[in-house]
């Protein structure tokens, strides 16, 4: 009786626990479906070309997947040193008393829902980068041979930059936190043998903490990279929402990838046009799987236990 | 109530002289209850009809969204029927009705030719209210309306006219001082019936503009900024000095937004308003499946940028109470229903419209048999 019932009971979680990879295969399953239109009648060309023209159905992401790159690189960039450095003062530097709130109030900005940071991106944000941030680097760093380019054009504050800076504010929490949890996983050893040795603590940080906990930061910023990847409301209001420019300045209006199913989906009224569409979800939901895999593989590198004394 | 009675009594009468045989009928409307009392199923609508369902699904347009929750409203409190109507979008409304998901479709665009082969059965397209779409846009130091020609518009969101200041702006502007500001297009970045009407205008009114982009509910923009909804394009035009966007007439009244008069087809620069939309769509000749673009109207006295909204339904539908509840639903929006739509923005139908909608509305059938009474 009892055996018969462990039985069932192991079999019943053992499909609970079955269900959520099956879901998984469903929807991977479901995009693949509805995208074979345009996987078939595009082809790669999907994927090089820039004409979004659902009036005479041809279709090119090559304009989204650009904007989600540039707008991805640029918060991870922004967000990554602020990341670090926090979580290198809270592991080595901060009193014991603020450690935990100060790490606990960067957490918290991780459960700000996206609209939210939408709606104060498009009436605090983007005026300032409007009035004041992107004039200032037009003049600045947009007079630079090279770079300069990225900061050319009529600084409108809705556009790929304001994308980015918003997507920055939004990867810090997760970057932050992993930095940090892998910044706790350095053996004490390490920093020990290196002030042992005589060094400062700057030079017990650099030559000694953070080698060894590089595939963990790494990690961290390649979370992060998927969670702008995927994240969609936020950027949406302020990025520009316009596909036509793969023009390398960082002050013309982008279009991402997951603010280009949410502007169209609802109207795709054509059979070719929704299935376009559906072959952007399916784009993001294979990459999205992808990278946080590696992710994890660095992670877990980085915390799981080493031989101690190690330097790496 | 004074202006829809008197246009379902013109319609009547119209209707009348289109065919004799509706002499019942039309006799029955304008003296009240004595018809409907003697058949709870006939029209107008007085109550509610034993033999119709009592509960209605539809889904579709966004723009007519307030209006037709307003008329669910007040036609429960009429005849007791439930209808839930599901602001989703043109594209979802067509779908739905193709899916038949849905007892009826709604859509600020008609269908294409593609999608009524789609639909595998005949489709009714019903006109409902008319609606208007301006320019909106934010000059610095520009406050007096600015006129604009369609050669203007086009030029502008085709990206040839980059400045406030260019001859073509200023040549039907003289008096108002136009800075030298570069102008920035702010287009819907969803798909929107706003942006079919739009780009269906700019299509008439420029070939180059029909070849580049054409119309639909979301087009290939030539540049400019996208932003959502009637919200996101008025904001984006607030915050970005030279800016110019489109909103619905409605939208641009009910928030104060200022925009610009428009020139017509006849060449008189026409502000929009009810007045002027309405008669976009007044005194022209309108196709017999009523799938007909108003914009860039005939009418001497019309806003060019002008567009009616339809419901959709299936001529023939084979459940009888659900026909008949339709039927009954559609002839008292195009009727009643039509003294709702001036407070909420929209402009009526005008006389003509309501007739040819009622022709359409009588050719409901179920089993092959209209479910009005004659």
């Amino acid at each position: 009786m009892t055996r018969t019932f462990d039985r069932a009971f192991a079999a019943g979680v053992a499909a609970l626990a079955l269900l959520v990879p099956l879901t998984l295969a469903a929807i991977t399953v479901l995009l693949l479906i509805d995208s074979w239109p345009s996987l078939t009648t595009f082809g790669l060309s999907y994927f090089t070309t820039t004409e979004w023209d659902p009036v005479k159905l041809v279709f090119g992401a090559a304009a989204y997947v650009y904007g989600t790159l540039v707008t991805t690189v640029v918060a991870v960039l922004l967000a990554a040193p602020v990341a670090v450095g926090a979580a290198i003062y809270l592991t080595e530097f901060a009193p014991r008393a603020v450690r935990a709130p100060i790490a606990f109030t960067i957490e918290l900005l991780a459960y700000i829902p996206s609209i939210v940071y939408g709606l104060w991106a498009i009436f605090v944000m983007v005026p300032v980068m409007r009035s004041v941030v992107e004039p200032g680097l037009q003049v600045t760093l947009g007079q630079l041979p090279l770079i300069g380019k990225l900061f050319s054009g009529t600084p409108i504050g809705l556009d790929l930059l304001s994308g980015g800076v918003v997507l920055a504010i939004m990867i810090l929490p997760i970057l932050m936190a992993i930095s940090r949890e892998v910044l706790l996983a350095v053996p004490p050893t390490q920093r020990e043998a290196m002030i042992g040795l005589g060094a400062t603590r700057w030079e017990a940080v650099s030559r000694a903490v953070l080698p060894y906990a590089r595939p963990g930061i790494i990690g961290g910023a390649v979370l992060g990279v998927a969670r702008a990847f995927g994240e969609t409301m936020a950027v949406t209001m302020v990025v520009g929402n316009s596909s036509r420019d793969i023009s390398g300045s960082l002050f013309v209006p982008g279009y991402t990838m997951a603010s280009a199913i949410a502007n169209q989906f609802v109207e795709a009224d054509s059979d070719l046009y929704f299935s376009a569409i559906v072959e952007i979800a399916l784009v993001l939901l294979l990459v999205g799987i992808i990278v946080n895999g590696v992710a994890r593989v660095l992670i877990h590198r980085s915390i799981a236990d080493r031989p101690a004394g190690a330097v790496v | 109530m004074k202006r829809p009675l008197i246009a379902s009594i013109l319609a009547l009468a119209s209707l009348l002289t289109a065919c004799g045989g509706a002499a019942p009928a039309a006799t029955g409307a304008p003296s009240g209850g004595a018809t409907a009392a003697a058949d709870p199923c006939g029209i107008p609508v007085k109550g509610r009809c034993p033999t119709e369902a009592s509960a209605l699904t539809g889904a579709g347009a966004t723009f007519p969204a307030p209006i037709y929750t307003k008329w669910v409203d007040e036609y429960n409190k009429l005849t007791g029927i439930q209808i839930n109507y599901q602001a989703v979008g043109s594209g979802g409304g067509i779908k739905s009705l193709t899916d038949k998901t849905v007892d009826y479709g709604a859509t600020d665009g008609p269908m294409s030719d593609q999608q009524l082969t789609d639909a595998k059965a005949p489709v009714l397209h019903i006109p409902m209210v008319m609606g208007g779409v301006v320019p909106t846009y934010n000059i610095p130091g520009v406050t007096t309306p600015l006129k604009f020609t369609p050669d203007v518009l086009a030029g502008i969101f085709l990206g040839q006219i980059t400045k406030w200041s260019d001859a073509k702006i200023v040549a039907q502007n003289a008096g108002v001082t136009l800075p030298d500001t570069a102008i920035t297009t702010v287009h819907r970045s969803d798909s929107s019936g706003t942006t079919y009407v739009w780009t269906d205008y700019l299509s008439k009114v420029s070939p180059e503009w029909k070849s580049k982009a054409g119309f639909a509910n979301a087009v290939n923009w030539p540049g400019g900024l996208g932003a959502s909804g009637n919200a996101g394009v008025a904001g984006a035009v607030k915050n970005t000095p030279g800016a110019i966007g489109y909103v619905e007439l409605i939208y641009a009244i009910q928030n104060k937004l200022g925009y610009g008069s428009v020139q017509n087809a006849k060449g008189k620069f026409v502000e929009a308003n009810l007045e002027s939309v309405t008669k976009a769509a007044d005194g022209i000749t309108l196709a017999p499946d009523l799938r007909v673009s108003i914009t860039n109207s005939e009418n001497a006295d019309a806003y060019p940028i002008s567009s009616f909204t339809w419901t959709l339904t299936y001529t023939e539908i084979s459940d009888r109470s659900k026909a008949q509840a339709i039927a009954r639903y559609f002839w008292w929006s195009t009727h009643e229903g039509q003294a709702f739509a001036k407070d909420l923005g929209y402009a009526p139908l005008p006389a003509a419209v309501v007739a040819k909608a009622e022709e359409k509305i009588r050719s409901i059938t179920s089993g092959g048999q209209p479910v009005l009474p004659k």
